[in-house]
Protein backbone atom coordinates (compact mmCIF):
# COMPACT_ATOMS: atom_id res chain seq x y z
CA UNK A 1 0.00 0.00 0.00
CA UNK A 2 1.03 3.25 -1.00
CA UNK A 3 0.35 6.71 0.91
CA UNK A 4 0.27 9.35 -1.21
CA UNK A 5 0.81 12.82 -0.03
CA UNK A 6 -1.58 15.39 -1.60
CA UNK A 7 -2.51 18.98 -2.10
CA UNK A 8 -5.87 20.00 -2.31
CA UNK A 9 -7.36 23.57 -3.67
CA UNK A 10 -11.02 22.85 -3.31
CA UNK A 11 -14.20 25.24 -4.15
CA UNK A 12 -16.08 26.42 -1.03
CA UNK A 13 -19.13 28.35 -1.26
CA UNK A 14 -21.41 28.72 1.86
CA UNK A 15 -24.80 29.09 -0.79
CA UNK A 16 -26.38 29.76 -3.98
CA UNK A 17 -25.83 33.94 -3.41
CA UNK A 18 -22.06 33.60 -1.63
CA UNK A 19 -19.11 34.30 -2.87
CA UNK A 20 -17.09 31.46 -3.07
CA UNK A 21 -12.70 30.52 -3.46
CA UNK A 22 -10.46 28.21 -3.67
CA UNK A 23 -9.03 26.38 0.73
CA UNK A 24 -6.09 24.89 0.56
CA UNK A 25 -6.01 21.18 2.64
CA UNK A 26 -3.54 18.54 2.88
CA UNK A 27 -4.29 15.22 3.07
CA UNK A 28 -2.38 11.58 3.42
CA UNK A 29 -4.16 8.89 1.80
CA UNK A 30 -3.85 5.28 0.93
CA UNK A 31 -3.86 4.89 -2.85
CA UNK A 32 -6.53 2.06 -3.25
CA UNK A 33 -8.62 4.67 -1.51
CA UNK A 34 -11.33 6.17 -4.30
CA UNK A 35 -11.93 9.86 -4.70
CA UNK A 36 -15.08 10.03 -2.60
CA UNK A 37 -13.23 8.51 0.37
CA UNK A 38 -10.58 10.90 0.24
CA UNK A 39 -12.92 14.17 0.35
CA UNK A 40 -14.60 11.86 3.17
CA UNK A 41 -11.23 11.31 5.16
CA UNK A 42 -10.36 15.39 4.67
CA UNK A 43 -14.14 16.39 5.78
CA UNK A 44 -13.22 14.11 9.30
CA UNK A 45 -10.33 15.97 9.94
CA UNK A 46 -12.04 19.26 9.16
CA UNK A 47 -14.72 18.02 11.47
CA UNK A 48 -13.06 17.13 14.56
CA UNK A 49 -10.92 20.48 13.79
CA UNK A 50 -14.71 21.78 13.90
CA UNK A 51 -14.60 23.26 10.83
CA UNK A 52 -17.47 23.19 8.51
CA UNK A 53 -16.87 20.17 5.87
CA UNK A 54 -16.89 20.32 2.37
CA UNK A 55 -20.34 19.10 0.42
CA UNK A 56 -20.38 17.27 -2.16
CA UNK A 57 -23.26 15.28 -3.54
CA UNK A 58 -22.48 11.19 -3.74
CA UNK A 59 -24.95 8.24 -2.70
CA UNK A 60 -24.58 4.52 -4.16
CA UNK A 61 -20.59 4.54 -4.41
CA UNK A 62 -21.00 2.24 -7.64
CA UNK A 63 -20.91 4.34 -10.31
CA UNK A 64 -24.57 3.63 -11.38
CA UNK A 65 -26.60 6.19 -9.52
CA UNK A 66 -25.39 9.69 -11.05
CA UNK A 67 -25.32 11.40 -7.99
CA UNK A 68 -21.50 12.52 -7.64
CA UNK A 69 -19.70 14.22 -9.39
CA UNK A 70 -16.64 17.00 -9.24
CA UNK A 71 -14.47 18.62 -11.77
CA UNK A 72 -11.10 17.36 -10.83
CA UNK A 73 -7.95 19.33 -12.62
CA UNK A 74 -10.82 20.50 -15.25
CA UNK A 75 -11.92 17.08 -16.35
CA UNK A 76 -15.33 16.14 -15.48
CA UNK A 77 -14.72 13.06 -13.33
CA UNK A 78 -11.18 13.26 -13.43
CA UNK A 79 -9.14 11.33 -15.35
CA UNK A 80 -9.80 7.93 -16.11
CA UNK A 81 -11.87 7.25 -19.04
CA UNK A 82 -15.34 5.63 -18.46
CA UNK A 83 -15.68 6.40 -14.55
CA UNK A 84 -17.79 9.00 -12.08
CA UNK A 85 -15.80 10.23 -9.38
CA UNK A 86 -16.88 8.02 -6.77
CA UNK A 87 -15.32 4.77 -9.33
CA UNK A 88 -11.64 7.21 -9.39
CA UNK A 89 -9.19 5.77 -7.33
CA UNK A 90 -6.59 7.15 -5.84
CA UNK A 91 -3.58 5.23 -7.59
CA UNK A 92 -4.70 7.49 -10.57
CA UNK A 93 -2.24 10.38 -8.80
CA UNK A 94 0.60 10.79 -7.46
CA UNK A 95 2.38 12.02 -4.72
CA UNK A 96 2.96 15.24 -4.12
CA UNK A 97 0.61 16.44 -6.61
CA UNK A 98 -1.98 19.40 -6.38
CA UNK A 99 -5.77 18.37 -6.96
CA UNK A 100 -8.04 21.36 -7.86
CA UNK A 101 -11.49 20.40 -6.97
CA UNK A 102 -14.20 22.49 -8.72
CA UNK A 103 -18.10 21.96 -9.23
CA UNK A 104 -19.79 21.69 -12.45
CA UNK A 105 -20.19 25.07 -14.02
CA UNK A 106 -23.08 26.08 -16.26
CA UNK A 107 -25.41 28.88 -15.16
CA UNK A 108 -28.25 25.73 -15.87
CA UNK A 109 -26.70 24.16 -12.94
CA UNK A 110 -25.97 26.89 -9.90
CA UNK A 111 -24.12 25.86 -7.03
CA UNK A 112 -25.75 24.87 -4.02
CA UNK A 113 -22.95 24.85 -1.91
CA UNK A 114 -19.32 23.66 -2.11
CA UNK A 115 -19.26 21.26 -4.47
CA UNK A 116 -22.76 20.79 -4.90
CA UNK A 117 -24.99 21.89 -8.10
CA UNK A 118 -28.55 22.06 -8.49
CA UNK A 119 -29.49 19.85 -11.66
CA UNK A 120 -32.97 20.21 -11.09
CA UNK A 121 -32.56 21.34 -15.20
CA UNK A 122 -32.11 17.78 -16.06
CA UNK A 123 -35.63 16.65 -14.47
CA UNK A 124 -37.28 19.32 -16.04
CA UNK A 125 -35.98 18.48 -19.50
CA UNK A 126 -36.86 14.70 -18.44
CA UNK A 127 -40.28 15.90 -17.27
CA UNK A 128 -41.04 17.41 -21.06
CA UNK A 129 -39.96 14.23 -22.67
CA UNK A 130 -44.20 13.19 -21.10
CA UNK A 131 -44.56 9.66 -21.29
CA UNK A 132 -44.44 6.24 -23.49
CA UNK A 133 -47.53 4.62 -24.53
CA UNK A 134 -47.70 1.09 -22.79
CA UNK A 135 -50.20 -1.40 -22.14
CA UNK A 136 -51.20 -1.49 -18.58
CA UNK A 137 -52.35 -4.49 -16.51
CA UNK A 138 -50.81 -7.84 -16.90
CA UNK A 139 -47.56 -8.13 -17.95
CA UNK A 140 -47.41 -8.66 -21.60
CA UNK A 141 -45.80 -11.77 -23.31
CA UNK A 142 -41.98 -11.26 -23.42
CA UNK A 143 -41.56 -10.74 -27.65
CA UNK A 144 -44.99 -9.30 -28.34
CA UNK A 145 -43.31 -6.07 -29.92
CA UNK A 146 -40.66 -7.09 -32.05
CA UNK A 147 -37.77 -4.98 -31.31
CA UNK A 148 -35.12 -4.97 -33.67
CA UNK A 149 -31.41 -6.27 -32.31
CA UNK A 150 -29.32 -3.50 -33.20
CA UNK A 151 -32.61 -0.56 -32.50
CA UNK A 152 -32.59 -2.67 -28.76
CA UNK A 153 -28.58 -2.37 -27.85
CA UNK A 154 -28.66 1.15 -29.51
CA UNK A 155 -31.63 1.81 -27.24
CA UNK A 156 -29.83 0.60 -24.09
CA UNK A 157 -27.15 2.40 -24.56
CA UNK A 158 -28.41 5.44 -24.67
CA UNK A 159 -30.49 4.43 -21.44
CA UNK A 160 -27.18 4.12 -19.73
CA UNK A 161 -27.25 7.46 -19.17
CA UNK A 162 -26.91 8.36 -15.06
CA UNK A 163 -28.00 11.83 -15.56
CA UNK A 164 -24.53 13.19 -13.33
CA UNK A 165 -24.20 16.19 -15.85
CA UNK A 166 -20.59 15.22 -16.74
CA UNK A 167 -21.51 16.20 -20.41
CA UNK A 168 -22.72 19.94 -19.55
CA UNK A 169 -19.74 20.34 -17.33
CA UNK A 170 -17.13 18.80 -19.79
CA UNK A 171 -18.48 21.12 -22.61
CA UNK A 172 -17.03 24.43 -23.61
CA UNK A 173 -20.18 25.97 -24.12
CA UNK A 174 -22.31 23.89 -20.94
CA UNK A 175 -24.60 22.63 -23.53
CA UNK A 176 -26.57 19.40 -22.37
CA UNK A 177 -27.11 17.78 -26.02
CA UNK A 178 -25.59 14.66 -24.83
CA UNK A 179 -28.03 14.02 -21.79
CA UNK A 180 -30.97 15.08 -23.88
CA UNK A 181 -30.17 12.98 -26.66
CA UNK A 182 -29.67 9.78 -24.78
CA UNK A 183 -32.67 10.37 -22.83
CA UNK A 184 -34.51 11.10 -25.57
CA UNK A 185 -33.30 8.66 -27.96
CA UNK A 186 -33.34 5.56 -25.62
CA UNK A 187 -37.17 6.09 -25.93
CA UNK A 188 -37.51 7.29 -29.93
CA UNK A 189 -35.90 4.48 -31.19
CA UNK A 190 -37.96 1.56 -29.54
CA UNK A 191 -41.34 0.73 -30.78
CA UNK A 192 -42.97 1.64 -27.34
CA UNK A 193 -41.95 5.10 -27.87
CA UNK A 194 -43.06 5.72 -31.65
CA UNK A 195 -46.59 7.15 -30.42
CA UNK A 196 -44.98 10.14 -28.85
CA UNK A 197 -41.55 10.09 -30.84
CA UNK A 198 -42.23 13.87 -32.49
CA UNK A 199 -43.73 15.57 -29.99
CA UNK A 200 -41.23 13.99 -27.35
CA UNK A 201 -38.14 15.17 -29.53
CA UNK A 202 -39.63 18.86 -30.04
CA UNK A 203 -40.32 19.11 -26.73
CA UNK A 204 -37.16 18.05 -25.39
CA UNK A 205 -34.90 20.22 -26.84
CA UNK A 206 -37.02 23.42 -26.42
CA UNK A 207 -37.21 22.89 -23.08
CA UNK A 208 -33.21 21.80 -23.02
CA UNK A 209 -32.20 25.50 -24.47
CA UNK A 210 -34.14 27.18 -21.88
CA UNK A 211 -31.30 26.13 -19.25
CA UNK A 212 -28.45 25.15 -21.70
CA UNK A 213 -25.53 26.48 -24.23
CA UNK A 214 -25.56 24.79 -28.20
CA UNK A 215 -23.35 22.00 -29.52
CA UNK A 216 -20.51 22.65 -31.23
CA UNK A 217 -19.30 19.02 -32.25
CA UNK A 218 -16.27 18.98 -29.94
CA UNK A 219 -17.18 15.62 -28.81
CA UNK A 220 -15.27 16.11 -24.94
CA UNK A 221 -18.95 15.26 -23.74
CA UNK A 222 -19.05 11.65 -24.28
CA UNK A 223 -14.95 11.67 -23.58
CA UNK A 224 -16.20 12.93 -20.10
CA UNK A 225 -19.41 10.68 -20.00
CA UNK A 226 -18.45 7.69 -16.98
CA UNK A 227 -21.15 5.65 -19.40
CA UNK A 228 -19.21 6.52 -22.69
CA UNK A 229 -22.31 7.44 -24.36
CA UNK A 230 -21.73 8.32 -28.10
CA UNK A 231 -22.62 11.71 -29.49
CA UNK A 232 -23.85 9.89 -32.12
CA UNK A 233 -26.92 10.01 -30.09
CA UNK A 234 -26.62 13.89 -30.45
CA UNK A 235 -26.79 13.63 -33.99
CA UNK A 236 -29.97 11.42 -33.69
CA UNK A 237 -31.69 14.29 -32.02
CA UNK A 238 -30.51 16.77 -34.15
CA UNK A 239 -32.38 14.70 -36.97
CA UNK A 240 -35.48 13.99 -35.06
CA UNK A 241 -36.01 17.86 -33.88
CA UNK A 242 -36.12 18.48 -37.65
CA UNK A 243 -38.02 15.98 -38.60
CA UNK A 244 -40.36 17.01 -35.80
CA UNK A 245 -41.14 20.13 -37.65
CA UNK A 246 -41.80 18.66 -41.20
CA UNK A 247 -43.43 15.43 -40.86
CA UNK A 248 -47.00 14.94 -41.29
CA UNK A 249 -47.83 13.22 -38.29
CA UNK A 250 -50.94 11.32 -39.13
CA UNK A 251 -48.86 9.17 -41.31
CA UNK A 252 -46.76 8.38 -37.55
CA UNK A 253 -47.59 4.51 -38.02
CA UNK A 254 -45.64 4.00 -41.15
CA UNK A 255 -42.61 4.71 -39.80
CA UNK A 256 -39.96 2.13 -39.03
CA UNK A 257 -37.68 1.95 -36.56
CA UNK A 258 -34.14 2.39 -36.42
CA UNK B 1 -30.87 10.34 -10.78
CA UNK B 2 -30.26 13.68 -9.92
CA UNK B 3 -31.30 14.91 -6.67
CA UNK B 4 -34.48 16.46 -5.30
CA UNK B 5 -34.52 19.83 -3.63
CA UNK B 6 -37.23 20.60 -2.38
CA UNK B 7 -36.61 23.79 -0.84
CA UNK B 8 -38.80 26.95 -2.45
CA UNK B 9 -36.92 28.59 -5.31
CA UNK B 10 -34.13 26.07 -5.52
CA UNK B 11 -35.71 25.15 -9.15
CA UNK B 12 -34.07 24.54 -12.19
CA UNK B 13 -32.96 28.64 -13.15
CA UNK B 14 -34.28 29.92 -16.74
CA UNK B 15 -30.97 30.81 -18.40
CA UNK B 16 -32.21 31.72 -21.90
CA UNK B 17 -36.34 32.70 -22.69
CA UNK B 18 -38.33 29.62 -23.51
CA UNK B 19 -39.74 29.28 -27.11
CA UNK B 20 -42.89 31.41 -27.23
CA UNK B 21 -46.12 29.39 -27.87
CA UNK B 22 -47.93 28.58 -31.51
CA UNK B 23 -45.33 30.24 -33.53
CA UNK B 24 -44.78 29.18 -37.34
CA UNK B 25 -42.87 26.12 -37.29
CA UNK B 26 -40.13 27.27 -39.18
CA UNK B 27 -39.86 30.27 -36.96
CA UNK B 28 -39.77 27.76 -33.79
CA UNK B 29 -36.99 25.88 -36.21
CA UNK B 30 -34.97 29.05 -36.63
CA UNK B 31 -35.12 30.48 -33.03
CA UNK B 32 -34.13 26.83 -31.63
CA UNK B 33 -30.28 26.52 -31.46
CA UNK B 34 -30.58 23.24 -33.28
CA UNK B 35 -32.92 24.44 -35.49
CA UNK B 36 -29.76 27.57 -35.90
CA UNK B 37 -26.96 24.56 -35.93
CA UNK B 38 -28.76 22.95 -39.14
CA UNK B 39 -28.76 26.86 -40.91
CA UNK B 40 -25.00 27.22 -39.83
CA UNK B 41 -24.64 23.51 -41.85
CA UNK B 42 -26.65 23.69 -44.86
CA UNK B 43 -25.18 27.76 -45.17
CA UNK B 44 -21.64 25.66 -44.49
CA UNK B 45 -22.17 23.29 -47.11
CA UNK B 46 -23.72 26.05 -49.37
CA UNK B 47 -20.21 28.34 -48.67
CA UNK B 48 -18.33 25.02 -49.28
CA UNK B 49 -19.78 24.25 -52.53
CA UNK B 50 -18.73 27.86 -53.83
CA UNK B 51 -15.06 27.81 -52.17
CA UNK B 52 -14.38 24.23 -54.24
CA UNK B 53 -16.03 26.25 -57.24
CA UNK B 54 -13.39 29.48 -57.06
CA UNK B 55 -10.95 27.62 -56.42
CA UNK B 56 -11.33 24.93 -59.33
CA UNK B 57 -12.05 27.91 -61.57
CA UNK B 58 -9.15 29.94 -60.75
CA UNK B 59 -6.81 27.10 -61.67
CA UNK B 60 -7.28 28.16 -64.82
CA UNK B 61 -4.51 30.52 -64.24
CA UNK B 62 -1.72 28.16 -65.05
CA UNK B 63 -3.35 27.39 -68.32
CA UNK B 64 -2.49 31.30 -68.97
CA UNK B 65 -4.29 34.64 -69.53
CA UNK B 66 -6.16 34.06 -72.42
CA UNK B 67 -8.08 30.90 -70.19
CA UNK B 68 -8.06 32.74 -67.13
CA UNK B 69 -9.65 36.00 -69.04
CA UNK B 70 -11.98 33.94 -70.91
CA UNK B 71 -13.40 31.83 -67.75
CA UNK B 72 -13.44 35.33 -65.39
CA UNK B 73 -15.94 36.33 -68.62
CA UNK B 74 -18.02 33.43 -68.83
CA UNK B 75 -18.93 34.09 -65.22
CA UNK B 76 -20.75 36.90 -66.88
CA UNK B 77 -22.34 34.98 -69.82
CA UNK B 78 -23.02 31.96 -67.89
CA UNK B 79 -26.67 30.59 -69.03
CA UNK B 80 -27.11 33.14 -72.28
CA UNK B 81 -28.63 33.74 -73.93
CA UNK B 82 -31.47 31.63 -71.93
CA UNK B 83 -30.87 34.25 -69.37
CA UNK B 84 -29.26 37.83 -69.86
CA UNK B 85 -25.94 38.55 -69.46
CA UNK B 86 -24.61 38.39 -65.77
CA UNK B 87 -27.83 37.40 -64.22
CA UNK B 88 -26.84 34.35 -63.02
CA UNK B 89 -23.90 35.88 -61.87
CA UNK B 90 -26.06 38.35 -59.50
CA UNK B 91 -28.32 35.70 -58.77
CA UNK B 92 -25.27 33.65 -57.45
CA UNK B 93 -23.76 36.92 -55.61
CA UNK B 94 -27.22 37.34 -53.63
CA UNK B 95 -27.48 33.82 -52.80
CA UNK B 96 -24.11 33.95 -51.11
CA UNK B 97 -24.86 36.92 -49.72
CA UNK B 98 -27.88 35.30 -48.09
CA UNK B 99 -25.62 32.31 -46.89
CA UNK B 100 -23.12 34.53 -45.82
CA UNK B 101 -25.82 36.06 -43.47
CA UNK B 102 -27.27 33.35 -42.13
CA UNK B 103 -23.78 31.76 -41.09
CA UNK B 104 -22.89 34.60 -39.55
CA UNK B 105 -26.26 35.35 -38.09
CA UNK B 106 -26.58 32.08 -36.12
CA UNK B 107 -22.91 31.96 -35.20
CA UNK B 108 -23.14 35.44 -33.64
CA UNK B 109 -26.69 34.31 -31.68
CA UNK B 110 -25.45 30.57 -30.51
CA UNK B 111 -22.03 32.51 -29.42
CA UNK B 112 -24.06 34.81 -27.14
CA UNK B 113 -26.31 31.65 -26.20
CA UNK B 114 -23.06 30.20 -24.84
CA UNK B 115 -21.52 32.48 -23.01
CA UNK B 116 -24.05 33.45 -21.20
CA UNK B 117 -24.45 29.30 -20.39
CA UNK B 118 -21.24 29.54 -18.37
CA UNK B 119 -20.91 32.40 -16.38
CA UNK B 120 -18.52 31.02 -14.06
CA UNK B 121 -15.32 29.75 -15.58
CA UNK B 122 -12.90 27.17 -14.81
CA UNK B 123 -10.03 28.12 -12.39
CA UNK B 124 -7.91 24.97 -13.68
CA UNK B 125 -6.85 24.89 -16.99
CA UNK B 126 -9.23 22.28 -18.97
CA UNK B 127 -7.25 19.34 -20.71
CA UNK B 128 -9.36 18.51 -23.12
CA UNK B 129 -9.08 15.85 -24.82
CA UNK B 130 -11.80 15.32 -27.98
CA UNK B 131 -11.83 19.10 -28.56
CA UNK B 132 -9.02 20.07 -31.86
CA UNK B 133 -7.62 23.04 -32.47
CA UNK B 134 -10.27 23.81 -35.47
CA UNK B 135 -13.34 23.25 -33.28
CA UNK B 136 -11.86 25.31 -30.47
CA UNK B 137 -10.87 28.25 -33.10
CA UNK B 138 -13.68 28.34 -35.36
CA UNK B 139 -15.02 31.71 -33.63
CA UNK B 140 -11.31 33.51 -34.82
CA UNK B 141 -10.61 31.28 -37.88
CA UNK B 142 -14.39 32.63 -39.30
CA UNK B 143 -13.63 36.38 -38.19
CA UNK B 144 -9.96 35.88 -40.10
CA UNK B 145 -12.02 34.40 -43.23
CA UNK B 146 -15.02 37.27 -43.05
CA UNK B 147 -12.16 40.05 -42.83
CA UNK B 148 -10.31 38.71 -45.99
CA UNK B 149 -13.43 38.47 -47.75
CA UNK B 150 -13.51 42.19 -47.43
CA UNK B 151 -10.03 42.47 -48.50
CA UNK B 152 -10.72 40.14 -51.10
CA UNK B 153 -13.19 41.79 -52.67
CA UNK B 154 -11.58 45.27 -52.26
CA UNK B 155 -8.57 43.44 -53.85
CA UNK B 156 -9.79 42.35 -56.96
CA UNK B 157 -13.42 42.61 -57.28
CA UNK B 158 -13.63 46.22 -56.48
CA UNK B 159 -10.47 46.89 -57.11
CA UNK B 160 -9.65 50.17 -54.40
CA UNK B 161 -7.23 47.72 -52.61
CA UNK B 162 -4.89 47.23 -55.60
CA UNK B 163 -3.18 50.72 -57.30
CA UNK B 164 -2.88 48.53 -60.93
CA UNK B 165 -6.70 47.47 -60.45
CA UNK B 166 -8.03 47.51 -64.22
CA UNK B 167 -11.99 45.94 -64.60
CA UNK B 168 -12.07 42.96 -67.00
CA UNK B 169 -8.21 42.04 -66.54
CA UNK B 170 -8.47 39.15 -64.60
CA UNK B 171 -5.11 38.04 -64.74
CA UNK B 172 -3.64 41.05 -65.07
CA UNK B 173 -5.29 42.01 -61.20
CA UNK B 174 -4.37 38.46 -60.00
CA UNK B 175 -0.39 39.12 -60.81
CA UNK B 176 -0.24 42.60 -59.59
CA UNK B 177 -2.23 41.77 -56.48
CA UNK B 178 -0.38 38.63 -55.21
CA UNK B 179 3.02 40.70 -56.59
CA UNK B 180 3.02 42.50 -53.39
CA UNK B 181 4.60 40.20 -50.34
CA UNK B 182 2.35 41.82 -47.83
CA UNK B 183 -0.73 40.81 -49.66
CA UNK B 184 0.55 37.25 -50.69
CA UNK B 185 1.12 36.76 -47.04
CA UNK B 186 -2.50 37.82 -46.08
CA UNK B 187 -3.73 35.66 -48.92
CA UNK B 188 -1.95 32.78 -47.78
CA UNK B 189 -2.24 33.35 -44.24
CA UNK B 190 -5.77 33.93 -44.61
CA UNK B 191 -6.40 30.28 -46.59
CA UNK B 192 -4.58 28.47 -44.13
CA UNK B 193 -7.27 29.86 -41.38
CA UNK B 194 -9.93 28.97 -44.16
CA UNK B 195 -8.57 24.99 -44.10
CA UNK B 196 -8.76 25.19 -40.38
CA UNK B 197 -11.87 26.46 -40.45
CA UNK B 198 -13.09 24.07 -43.24
CA UNK B 199 -11.39 21.04 -41.41
CA UNK B 200 -14.14 20.80 -38.20
CA UNK B 201 -16.94 22.58 -40.07
CA UNK B 202 -17.35 19.87 -42.89
CA UNK B 203 -17.24 17.12 -40.29
CA UNK B 204 -19.26 19.40 -38.14
CA UNK B 205 -21.88 19.64 -40.30
CA UNK B 206 -22.62 15.82 -40.68
CA UNK B 207 -23.11 15.96 -36.88
CA UNK B 208 -25.45 18.76 -36.58
CA UNK B 209 -27.70 17.53 -39.38
CA UNK B 210 -27.96 14.35 -37.82
CA UNK B 211 -26.12 12.47 -41.23
CA UNK B 212 -24.60 9.68 -38.69
CA UNK B 213 -24.42 5.67 -39.53
CA UNK B 214 -21.79 3.17 -38.33
CA UNK B 215 -21.69 2.06 -42.24
CA UNK B 216 -19.62 5.66 -43.15
CA UNK B 217 -18.73 7.81 -39.52
CA UNK B 218 -15.40 7.14 -40.22
CA UNK B 219 -15.40 8.86 -43.88
CA UNK B 220 -17.04 11.63 -42.31
CA UNK B 221 -13.37 13.34 -40.86
CA UNK B 222 -11.51 11.64 -44.00
CA UNK B 223 -14.20 14.02 -46.38
CA UNK B 224 -13.86 16.81 -44.07
CA UNK B 225 -10.23 16.11 -43.74
CA UNK B 226 -9.35 15.86 -47.93
CA UNK B 227 -11.63 19.13 -48.49
CA UNK B 228 -9.98 21.01 -46.26
CA UNK B 229 -6.73 20.05 -47.13
CA UNK B 230 -7.29 20.07 -50.80
CA UNK B 231 -8.68 23.85 -51.11
CA UNK B 232 -6.09 24.96 -49.32
CA UNK B 233 -2.95 23.70 -50.87
CA UNK B 234 -5.08 25.26 -54.13
CA UNK B 235 -5.67 28.56 -52.92
CA UNK B 236 -2.39 28.63 -51.43
CA UNK B 237 -0.40 27.43 -54.36
CA UNK B 238 -2.32 31.07 -55.77
CA UNK B 239 -0.20 33.44 -54.32
CA UNK B 240 2.68 31.08 -54.20
CA UNK B 241 2.81 30.40 -57.71
CA UNK B 242 2.78 34.11 -58.31
CA UNK B 243 5.88 34.96 -56.04
CA UNK B 244 7.60 32.36 -57.65
CA UNK B 245 6.82 33.59 -61.29
CA UNK B 246 5.11 30.32 -62.15
CA UNK B 247 2.24 32.90 -63.06
CA UNK B 248 2.71 36.31 -63.90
Amino acid sequence: MNVLKLTLEVWRQDGPDAAGGFETYAVEIPDDASFLEMLDKVNEELFRAGKEPITFDHDCREGICGTCGVMIDGQAHGPQKGTATCQLHMRQFRSGQTIKIEPWRAAGFPVVKDLMVNRAAFDRIVESGGYITVTTGAAPDANEIPVPKDASDSAMDAAACIGCGACVAACPNSAANLFTAAKMQHLNLLPQGQAERWSRSEAMVEKMEEFFGSCTNHGECQEACPKEISIDFIAMMNRDYAKAKLVNRRRLGERKVG
Amino acid sequence: MTQAIERPGADAPVVNRPQKANRPWIVEFASSAVGKKWIMALSGLGLIGFVIAHAFGNLKMYFGPEDFDHYAESLRTLFYPIIPRTWTLWGMRIGLVVLFVAHIGSAISLTRMNQHARPTKYASPRSYIAANFASRTMRWTGIIVALYLVFHLADLTWGFANPDFVRGDAYDNLVASFERVPVAIIYIVSNIALGIHLFHGAWSMFQSMGINSPRYNGARRAIAAGVAGAITIVNVSFPLAVLFGIVG
